[in-house]
């Protein structure tokens, strides 16, 4: 297994927001979550890298392992750690610099000075984003210039760049139109091969289409984690049921 | 009720609606035999071009929640069982039809003694309860009421392996021409009374597939099982 989970909880303040999740998750997969709004999909999915750490009064109990490593383990250096999660969030946020720049940006932070290096690892980041063909002409332009859909590819590319083993999705095509979304769907179907995958998504033929396996959520508990085509055609529950059938509250 | 609900609810109102007509025209048929009506038989020949026309319209409505509505889970299950029941409710129109044909053909009323040696008023017996069995059951998605119907159909099954037999005998020792095509005309209609009670399994094996997610179409041995009565009671709370 790539990542065990075992009895996590997490606490914002007073607010118990995940409860007891325990979840196993193969390497080169993609998992959906989903769930209504507050059912702490994103929580879960920002456990993964740390990011709650960032949040006032979040608390955090139980075990997460990746690799056999207990990420939340006082030893762990959360710098280094993250440097193997890539994240892609909601809207495209590319950093007011060149496309290259914006590529290259996490190898540089990372100590990269070897150029030759870095301009291989920036093309075959755009490579795997399936982005290189729409930018190789114009990658000292700013990364602002680009489509919507574009830029989320673009910063998909860099959170490939720093050669991560997962990548944490949170709504990567939200804010996309249709052949952008097909675009990023692609994307992940081609990026499992190399990475394993958690995407938060709110549209249930994204997550049928695009994961293995399928993560439901409701006020903080794991209702249900299935094998994607068995939770969209003949789900165990009657709440996922519910959920997913939009017959929900 | 959101509009995928609503959708799926009014989907299912037709097939009911066209269960109970193509049951209605087993009735008829049925019922025109035993009078020897050909205007009842001609009537029944005449209505297949209104289950054809539920056929069309259901598989269109199925079109219209696949393409639009994205159903997935259950609502899934019933819209794929849905196409597959309709067509099976359609070919039991059309097995009404050829035998309302038959009736028409005859020139004489069907012979009491070969009525009873084909054993014809039980299989009508079996195939009408069947019908019955299967509009209650899929009315209030009730499984264990549909799975009293494979039971049921062996009982045509032996009926119509026996009829082989019955017929080789029957012409045999009759020296009417007439009497003759008659039994000819019989056989085939044992044999379309026989798909119709194999087309009712196989719309309570779709039943129990869009309720418990369960697939018997050519399962054997999960249909035995569900034949003992295995599991009922605690599935059909669900």
């Amino acid at each position: 297994m790539k990542i065990e989970v075992k009895d996590l909880s997490v606490y914002y303040g007073p607010d118990h927001v995940l409860k007891n999740v325990s979840v196993s998750i193969k390497k080169q997969t993609v998992t959906a979550l989903i769930g209504p709004s507050g059912c702490g999909k994103s929580t879960f999915l920002r456990c993964f890298n740390r990011m709650n750490d960032l949040i006032d009064n979040a608390r955090i109990e139980g075990e997460i392992k990746i690799d056999n490593l207990d990420i939340y383990s006082p030893s762990v250096n959360v710098n280094e750690l993250r440097k193997t999660i890539g994240m892609v969030f909601q809207k495209p946020n590319p950093f007011p610099k060149t496309i290259f720049e914006n590529v290259a940006f996490g190898l540089r932070v990372n100590g990269e000075k070897n150029k030759k290096v870095i301009e291989e690892k920036v093309e075959k980041s755009l490579h795997q984003a399936a982005l290189w063909n729409e930018v190789k002409d114009k990658l000292k332009k700013s990364a602002l210039a680009l489509s919507g859909g574009q830029q989320q590819r673009l910063c998909i590319a860099r959170a490939l760049a720093v050669e991560p083993s997962i990548l944490l999705m949170d709504e990567p095509a939200s804010a996309l139109d249709p052949i952008s979304t097909v675009k990023i769907e692609e994307l992940i179907y081609q990026l499992k091969e190399k990475y394993t995958i958690l995407i938060v998504t709110h549209n249930m033929q994204q997550a049928s289409r695009t994961s293995d396996k399928t993560a439901f959520f409701y006020m903080g508990d794991l209702i249900e984690f299935e094998d994607t085509r068995t939770m969209f055609t003949n789900p165990k529950k009657e709440k996922t049921q519910n959920y997913i059938t939009g017959r929900f509250g | 009720m959101n509009l995928i609900e609503t959708e799926i609810g009014e989907l299912k109102t037709e097939l009911i609606d066209m269960t109970y007509m193509v049951k209605g025209q087993i009735e008829k048929c049925i019922q025109a035999l035993y009078t020897f009506d050909k205007d009842l038989s001609k009537e029944v020949v005449k209505n297949e071009k209104w289950v054809n026309g539920c056929e069309l319209r259901i598989d269109s409505k199925c079109e219209h929640i696949l393409a639009l509505f994205n159903p997935v889970a259950v609502d899934l299950r019933f819209v794929v069982a849905s196409l597959k029941m309709v067509s099976d409710l359609e070919r039991i129109g059309d097995n009404a039809k050829g035998i309302a044909q038959y009736i028409v053909k005859s020139e004489t009323p069907f012979d009491k003694e070969l009525i009873k040696k084909f054993r014809f008023e039980e299989m009508t017996t079996v195939t009408l309860d069947m019908l019955e069995v299967l509009s209650n059951s899929f009315e209030k998605d009730n499984t264990k009421l549909a799975r009293t119907v494979f039971a049921k159909d062996e009982i045509l099954d032996e009926i119509n392996n026996q009829a082989n037999i019955i017929f080789q005998e029957y012409v045999l020792n009759e020296k009417d021409p007439q009497k003759v095509m008659q039994a000819i005309y019989f056989l085939s209609i044992i044999r379309k009374m026989e798909r119709v009670g194999d087309y009712i399994t196989n719309i309570a094996e779709e039943i129990i597939f869009y309720v418990k997610a369960k697939v018997l179409r050519h399962n054997k041995k999960e249909k035995a099982k569900v034949k003992n009565k295995e599991e009922d009671s605690a599935d059909d709370d669900l």
